[in-house]
C-alpha cells in the first residue's frame, strides 16, 4: 500500500471528503510530506472527487502548500519592513553562510530549505523567522548559527516535535 | 502642539479572564436584543482596520432570515506591523471564545471557527485546550455551541472576510463581491458574523462592565480602547492598550526615540505620516475631528531619520505583490507597475515625472480594485510619495 | 419594478437585474471586458466599473444589482478615465505582436480598445508566464496573450464540468491552465473548443490545418475531396457578415469548388449513412433486450457522433462505455467510404486521395489521430479544418463569397435527407433516428407535425420524450403497447448526469442522444464567434428551414445511401460496415 495514500485516505476519513475539507487535507498532507507532490495532489482529487487541476489550483494559491520538495526543515525568514530594519539581512547572510545555501534552495543533504516569508507577528521582536512551526524572534547572527545547530544535531537523535515559542 | 487629545492608557484587554464562566452564563439567557443594543451603545468599531459599528454586525445577522449561522473569530493577522491578536489568543483567549459564543446566542448561531493564520500554528495546542475546557463547560450548562480551528496557509489575503470564506470553503483566496454582504451571505453562503479577535475581546468587556464603562473611554465617534502594536525605532516596542482619540504628536512623545521622522499608522494599508503633521493627526476612526483621523488595525510603526522612506514604500509595495490575489486587473497588474515604476524612477531609468502617473494609477486602483487590499495601496503609496518625493527619486 | 437613474436618465427595471443589463435595456452599453451574458460573470477585469453615488468605490456594473433610488454615471470624467487606466494596464501584460496574431481584427481587446480611445501607452514592462502548448491536435494554448478573464474556467468547470483550466499561483504570477505543466494533449481535455469559443483574445486557438489542405490542393498527385457538417451552412455565413440564421449551403458548395476542391460531398449523406447502422444496431440491442435476455444487451445506447462527448466518457465513465453506440461519426465514415466505395467506383488510387472535413467542431482534429480511425493503413480523413478556418482559406482565396451563385455537393456522397441535416442542433440526431427507427418498427411513418418531436427540440439542457410504440409489424411484436424513452442532452455536464443515472442503474431511457456542445454542433468549438443563445436559437431554427424545406426528409429513402449499400455495404452492420463504418473505444485515466 502506497504511504501517501494511505495517509490521505486517512486524512479524508478524519476530516471529511467535502470541498470545504480540502485545505485541512492538503495541510496534512505537508505536515507530514514537507511537500505536495504531483501524486498526492492527484490521489486527494481521486479521493475527494475533484478535478486535479482544482486541487493544484487551490494548493499552489497558499504560500505554505509547498509544491516543490523541500527539506526537512523549512526556515522562513520575515522580510517585511521592521524585521528588515532590525537586521534580517545579516541573519539571512549567517544562514546562508552556515547551510550553504540560497533563498529558495535546499541542502544536499535534504535537511534545510530556506525561504522568505511576509510578517510573522513579531515585529516587537524583530528579527523573527519559523523553522516548521517554531517560531524564534530576537535573531542575531549569533542567535541564529545556535538554532541552527541545534537543529543540526536534532536530525540525529530523531525528529523532534515541540511547536512552541522560544526567545 | 496638541489638540487636547491626549494619550492615555486603558487595561480591560489584558485584565484576568477568571471570570468568562460567569460572563458566559450571565449572558447567554439575556435578550439577543438587549446583547444588541449594549453593542450600538457602546458604538465599538471592528478592530481589525475596517471599523465596521460591531452592533450593526450583529444585528444584521440576527436580523438574517436561515437556520444555519456561523460565528468567525478572523485571527489571520497579517497587516505587517499588527502582533496584538497574538497576544489576545495566547493570554486571555477564554475572553474570545466566550464572545463568539455570546454572538452565536445573539444571532443564532451553533457553530463557531477561528480562522488561525498557519504562521500561528505554535498558539494551537494552548488554544484547543482552551477550546477543550471551553466546550466541557458549555456542555455542563446546556449551551449548544462547537467552537473549532481552521488553519490558514499563508495568504495575507485572507484576512479579507469574504477570501476567508473562499478559503475555508476549500478554495483559492479570492475576494467575492460584495454585495452581498457576510451577514446575509458569508460562510457556505449563509449569515456570517465575522469579527476580529481584538473586537471580539472589548465585547467582552462590554457584557463585563456594560457599555457605558467602554463608551466613557476614548472620544466622538471612535469610543473605547484599542491595541496598539509599536515597534520599529521605539525604545518601548511592544504592546499597549491605550483609548481611541489621542493626537499623533503625544503618541510620539510617549514612543518616539526622539528622532522620529515618520510613523505608518495602520500597517503596509495604512498612512505614513510626516512629523509636521503628528500634531493634526487623531487616531480615530471618523474624518469629522480636526486634521485626518485615520482607521486603524492599530499597526504603529515608527522610522527615524536613518530609514529610507524609498526603501519603505519599496517594501510595502513587495509585500502587495507577493499577496495580491491576482483577480483584478488594477491590483494584480497595477501593484507590479508600481513596484517597477518606483524602482525604475530611483533607477533614473524613468523621471521623476512617472511618480505622478504612478500617483494616478493608484488612484485608480482605489476606487476600481474588487478588494480592500488593491483599494488601500494608496494609501501609503500617497502618502510616502507626496511626503518624501525627494527620496524617491535621489 | 425598481427605479433608477442612469446618466440622469429615470428608468424602471426589474428587482435582481445587474446595473449592466439595466443599462442596456436603456440602450446605454457599459463598456465591458469579462462579463460574458449568461456564461461569465465575476466582475474581475474591473472594466465595467461606474459611479453609483453614495459609493466609496467605484461598482462592476455586471455583478451589482439596483437598488432602489440607485444613481449610476456610466461615462462621468472619473469613470471615463480610470477605465482608461485599467485598459492600460490589460495592455501592459499583453504582447503588442497584434499584426501578426491571428485573432487580429476579430479580437475583444482590440474592440475594447477602440471604444477606449487611448493615446499612449504608460504602463509597460512586466509580463507574465510564456507558454505555447502545441500539444494537442485540436487546441493551441499562447499563455502570453492571455488577458486573464477566466471566461475558459467558467466554461471548462462550470458548463461542461470537465475541470481542466483553473488559475494557478497568485498574484502577477498567476496563470490560466492545466495543472503545472501539464499539457493539453496528455490531460483529460476533451477537444470541445468551447473555451476557443469564448477567449477574447488570442490565447487559445484551434490548431490550424489550412497550411496543408492548401497544400493538398495543389498538389497535382492527389485527389482532394471536400465535405462539410450540417452545422456549417447555417454559420458560415456570419464570416462574411450574413446575419446569424442564414443558410448559405448553395454559395458554400461553389466556393469549396473554386477553392480548388476536387470533389464536395456532403457530410449529410454520411448522417443518413449513420442512421441506418445506428437505427439497425439500436433495434438490435431493443430485440435482444426484450426476447434474449441472455444476450444481456446494453440499453440505454448513446450515440456516438461527438469526439469531445466520446473523450469525455472514455475519462470519466469508462466503464460505462459499452453504452455507446459503435458507429463512427459521420464524417468519419464518409471518409472511410470515399477511400474504399467512391476510390474503387472511380478507379482512383486510394493512398492518392485526401480527404478534408469542415467541421463546427474542433474535437474533431483529435477524432482523426484515433488509431481506430485508420482503415486498410489509410487515415479515413486527412484533416479537419473549422468554420472559421474555411472562411480564412475563402478569404485568403480570394473569392468575393457573397456574389457566388448557388452550386451543389457531388455524386455519390452528396445527396442527403432533411433527417440529416438536424444532425447540426441538439435533438437533431434522436429525431432523425427515429423518422427511420419508428417506420421500420411499424410500417408508418411517425405521427408527428412535420416530422418533428417536439419535446427534443430548443435549447434545454436535458430533454426527453416517450414514444409510444402502437401496431408494430410482425418482426416487432415484442415492442407492442411500449413506451420507447428517449433522453437528449449538449453540454457535457448533462452527459454527466444521465451518465450517473445509468451507473446507478436508475436510468429508464432506452436511446440517448448526448453532443458535447451546449446547443449541438450549431455552436461547436469551430464556429464563429460570437456564439450566445440568440444566435443558436437563429442558427438552429436555420437547420430546420433546411431540413422543412427538402422533399426527402427521411434517412432510409435516401436513394444514394441504398444504391451504397446495394452495390457495395450489403446490408446495415454486414461485415463491410463494420470494418469501415464501426469503431472501439479506449479506456482513459480519470486524471
Amino acid at each position: 500500500m502506497n504511504p501517501i495514500s494511505d495517509l490521505i485516505r486517512n486524512l479524508a476519513d478524519q476530516h471529511g471528503r467535502n470541498r470545504q475539507n480540502l485545505l485541512p487535507i492538503l495541510q496534512g498532507v505537508v505536515e507530514q510530506e514537507k511537500y505536495l507532490s504531483e501524486y498526492s495532489m492527484i490521489e486527494i482529487a481521486r479521493e475527494l472527487d475533484l478535478p486535479a487541476s482544482e486541487v493544484y489550483g487551490t494548493a499552489t494559491f497558499y504560500s505554505f502548500l509547498e509544491h516543490k520538495k523541500m527539506g526537512r526543515y523549512i526556515i522562513r525568514i520575515c522580510k517585511t519592513i521592521t524585521c528588515s530594519m532590525k537586521g534580517k539581512n545579516q541573519v539571512q547572510l549567517a544562514i546562508q553562510d552556515m547551510l550553504k545555501i540560497g533563498i529558495g534552495e535546499t541542502t544536499a543533504d535534504g535537511n534545510f530549505s530556506l525561504l522568505q516569508t511576509n510578517c510573522l507577528g513579531f515585529c516587537h521582536m524583530a528579527p523573527a523567522m519559523l523553522i516548521n512551526n517554531d517560531m524564534f524572534t530576537e535573531l542575531t547572527p549569533e542567535k541564529v548559527r545556535e538554532i541552527l545547530s541545534v537543529y543540526m544535531n536534532k536530525k540525529k537523535e530523531g525528529e523532534s516535535n515541540d511547536n512552541r515559542l522560544s526567545t | 502642539m496638541t489638540t487636547g487629545y491626549q494619550l492615555k492608557r486603558a487595561d480591560f484587554i489584558f485584565k484576568n479572564q477568571n471570570d468568562w464562566e460567569e460572563i458566559l452564563s450571565k449572558n447567554i439567557i439575556r435578550n439577543p436584543q438587549d446583547l444588541i443594543n449594549d453593542l450600538i451603545s457602546s458604538e465599538l468599531k471592528g478592530r481589525g482596520g475596517a471599523g465596521f459599528p460591531t452592533g450593526l454586525k450583529w444585528k444584521l445577522s440576527a436580523e438574517a432570515v436561515n437556520d444555519t449561522k456561523y460565528v468567525i473569530c478572523n485571527a489571520d493577522e497579517g497587516e505587517p506591523g499588527t502582533f496584538k491578536d497574538r497576544e489576545i489568543l495566547s493570554k486571555v483567549p477564554f475572553k474570545v471564545l466566550t464572545a463568539m459564543a455570546v454572538c452565536g446566542h445573539v444571532i443564532g448561531a451553533k457553530e463557531g471557527y477561528i480562522y488561525l493564520r498557519g504562521e500561528y500554528f505554535f498558539l494551537r495546542p494552548e488554544l484547543n485546550k482552551a477550546i477543550s475546557e471551553f466546550d466541557y463547560y458549555c456542555r455542563e450548562i446546556n449551551f449548544d455551541f462547537t467552537i473549532r480551528i481552521f488553519m490558514g496557509s499563508g495568504a495575507y489575503i485572507c484576512g479579507e472576510e469574504t477570501a476567508l470564506f473562499e478559503s475555508m470553503e476549500g478554495k483559492r483566496g479570492e475576494p467575492r463581491n460584495k454585495p452581498p454582504f457576510p451577514s446575509s451571505s458569508g460562510y457556505m453562503g449563509k449569515p456570517t458574523v465575522i469579527n476580529n479577535v481584538e473586537t471580539l475581546a472589548h465585547t467582552y468587556t462590554i457584557f463585563k462592565y456594560g457599555a457605558k464603562r467602554f463608551y466613557d473611554l476614548g472620544v466622538q465617534y471612535s469610543r473605547g480602547s484599542k491595541l496598539f502594536s509599536v515597534s520599529g525605532d521605539t525604545p518601548k516596542p511592544g504592546i499597549y492598550e491605550l483609548e481611541l482619540g489621542m493626537s499623533l504628536s503625544d503618541f510620539v512623545d510617549e514612543f518616539g526615540d526622539g528622532d522620529t521622522k515618520a510613523v505608518q499608522v495602520g500597517g503596509a494599508s495604512g498612512f505614513l505620516v510626516p512629523r509636521k503633521r503628528f500634531g493634526e493627526t487623531v487616531i480615530g476612526f471618523q474624518g469629522k475631528l480636526t486634521g485626518i483621523s485615520l482607521p486603524t488595525g492599530g499597526s504603529m510603526m515608527l522610522f527615524n531619520s536613518s530609514r529610507s522612506m524609498f526603501n519603505v514604500l519599496d517594501n510595502y509595495l513587495e509585500f502587495f505583490r507577493e499577496e495580491s490575489c491576482g483577480q483584478c486587473t488594477p491590483c494584480r497588474v497595477g501593484c507590479q507597475q508600481l513596484l517597477n515604476g518606483i524602482k525604475a524612477v530611483k533607477r533614473g531609468e524613468k523621471n521623476a515625472m512617472y511618480l505622478d502617473k504612478l500617483l494616478r494609477l493608484t488612484e485608480t486602483m482605489q476606487y476600481t480594485a474588487k478588494c480592500g487590499l488593491g483599494q488601500s495601496i494608496a494609501n501609503s503609496f500617497s502618502s510616502i510619495v507626496e511626503n518624501f518625493r525627494e527620496e524617491m527619486i535621489y | 419594478m425598481i427605479n433608477i437613474t442612469i446618466n440622469n436618465k429615470a428608468v424602471q427595471v426589474e428587482e435582481g437585474t445587474t446595473i449592466f443589463e439595466a443599462a442596456k435595456q436603456n440602450n446605454v452599453i457599459i463598456p465591458h471586458f469579462c462579463y460574458m451574458e449568461n456564461v461569465h460573470q465575476i466582475g474581475s477585469c474591473r472594466i465595467c466599473v461606474v459611479e453609483v453615488e453614495g459609493g466609496k468605490t467605484l461598482m462592476a456594473s455586471c455583478v451589482t444589482e439596483v437598488k432602489e433610488g440607485m444613481v449610476v454615471h456610466t461615462n462621468s470624467d472619473r469613470v471615463r478615465s480610470v477605465r482608461k487606466v485599467i485598459y492600460e494596464l490589460m495592455l501592459s501584460d499583453h504582447p503588442k505582436e497584434c499584426l501578426s496574431c491571428w485573432r487580429n481584427q476579430n479580437c475583444e481587446l482590440q474592440d475594447l480598445g477602440n471604444l477606449i480611445q487611448i493615446t499612449e501607452f504608460r504602463y509597460e514592462g512586466a509580463k507574465s508566464k510564456d507558454i505555447i502548448d502545441t500539444s494537442s491536435p485540436s487546441i493551441v494554448r499562447d499563455s502570453s496573450k492571455c488577458i486573464l478573464c477566466r471566461r475558459c474556467v467558467t466554461v471548462c468547470n462550470d458548463i461542461q464540468g470537465v475541470g481542466l483550466m483553473n488559475p494557478h499561483h497568485r498574484g502577477f504570477s498567476t496563470f490560466i491552465g492545466p495543472s503545472e505543466d501539464e499539457l493539453l494533449g496528455e490531460s483529460v481535455c476533451t477537444n470541445c473548443g468551447q473555451c476557443v469559443l469564448v477567449c477574447p483574445v488570442g490565447a487559445l486557438k484551434e490548431k490550424d490545418s489550412t497550411s496543408i489542405v492548401w497544400d493538398a490542393i495543389f498538389d497535382k498527385t492527389k485527389t482532394v475531396v471536400v465535405q462539410t457538417a450540417p452545422a456549417v451552412r447555417a454559420a458560415l455565413g456570419e464570416v462574411f457578415g450574413y446575419d446569424p440564421g442564414t443558410l448559405v449551403t448553395g454559395k458554400m458548395a461553389s466556393a469549396l469548388h473554386e477553392l480548388g476542391f476536387d470533389y464536395v460531398f456532403d457530410t449529410n449523406f454520411a448522417a443518413d449513412l449513420t442512421i441506418m447502422e445506428e437505427g439497425s444496431e439500436f433495434l438490435g440491442r431493443v430485440k435482444d433486450a426484450f426476447t434474449s435476455p441472455e444476450k444481456a444487451a446494453v440499453l440505454p445506447m448513446i450515440t456516438s457522433c461527438s469526439p469531445g462527448w466520446i473523450k469525455f466518457i472514455e475519462h470519466r465513465y469508462p466503464g460505462q462505455l459499452p453504452h455507446l453506440s459503435s458507429c463512427k461519426s459521420p464524417h468519419m465514415m464518409l471518409g472511410a467510404l470515399t477511400k474504399s466505395y467512391f476510390a474503387e467506383k472511380m478507379n482512383i488510387d486510394p493512398a492518392k486521395i485526401f480527404v478534408v472535413s469542415v467541421m463546427p467542431c474542433t474535437a474533431k482534429k483529435f477524432e482523426i489521430t484515433r488509431p481506430e480511425m485508420f482503415s486498410n493503413g489509410l487515415a479515413d480523413v486527412d484533416a479537419v479544418i473549422t468554420t472559421r478556418e474555411l472562411g480564412r482559406m475563402i478569404k485568403d482565396g480570394g473569392i468575393d463569397f457573397r456574389f457566388l451563385p448557388d452550386g451543389e455537393f457531388d455524386s455519390p456522397l452528396g445527396l442527403s435527407s432533411g433527417a440529416a441535416d438536424i444532425f447540426g442542433t441538439t435533438g437533431g440526431v434522436m429525431e432523425a433516428a427515429l423518422r427511420t427507427v419508428y417506420e421500420l418498427v411499424t410500417g408508418r411513418e411517425l405521427p408527428t407535425e412535420n416530422f418533428h418531436i417536439q419535446p427534443l427540440s430548443g435549447l434545454s439542457r436535458i430533454k426527453t420524450a416517450d414514444l409510444k410504440i402502437e401496431n408494430p409489424l410482425a418482426e416487432f411484436s415484442f415492442l407492442a403497447d411500449v413506451t420507447v424513452k428517449v433522453a437528449v442532452t449538449s453540454g457535457l455536464t448533462g452527459a454527466a448526469e444521465l451518465l450517473d443515472e445509468i451507473k446507478t442503474g436508475k436510468s429508464p431511457y432506452h436511446f440517448i442522444e448526448i453532443m458535447g456542445c451546449p446547443g449541438g454542433c450549431i455552436s461547436g468549438g469551430g464556429q464563429p464567434r460570437p456564439v450566445n443563445d440568440a444566435i443558436r436559437t437563429k442558427r438552429l431554427e436555420a437547420i430546420y428551414r433546411e431540413d422543412e424545406g427538402k422533399a426527402l426528409r427521411k434517412s432510409h429513402e435516401n436513394e444514394d445511401v441504398k444504391m451504397l449499400y446495394r452495390d457495395y455495404l450489403g446490408i446495415p452492420l454486414g461485415h463491410k460496415s463494420h470494418e469501415l463504418l464501426h469503431t472501439i473505444y479506449i479506456q482513459r485515466s480519470k486524471n
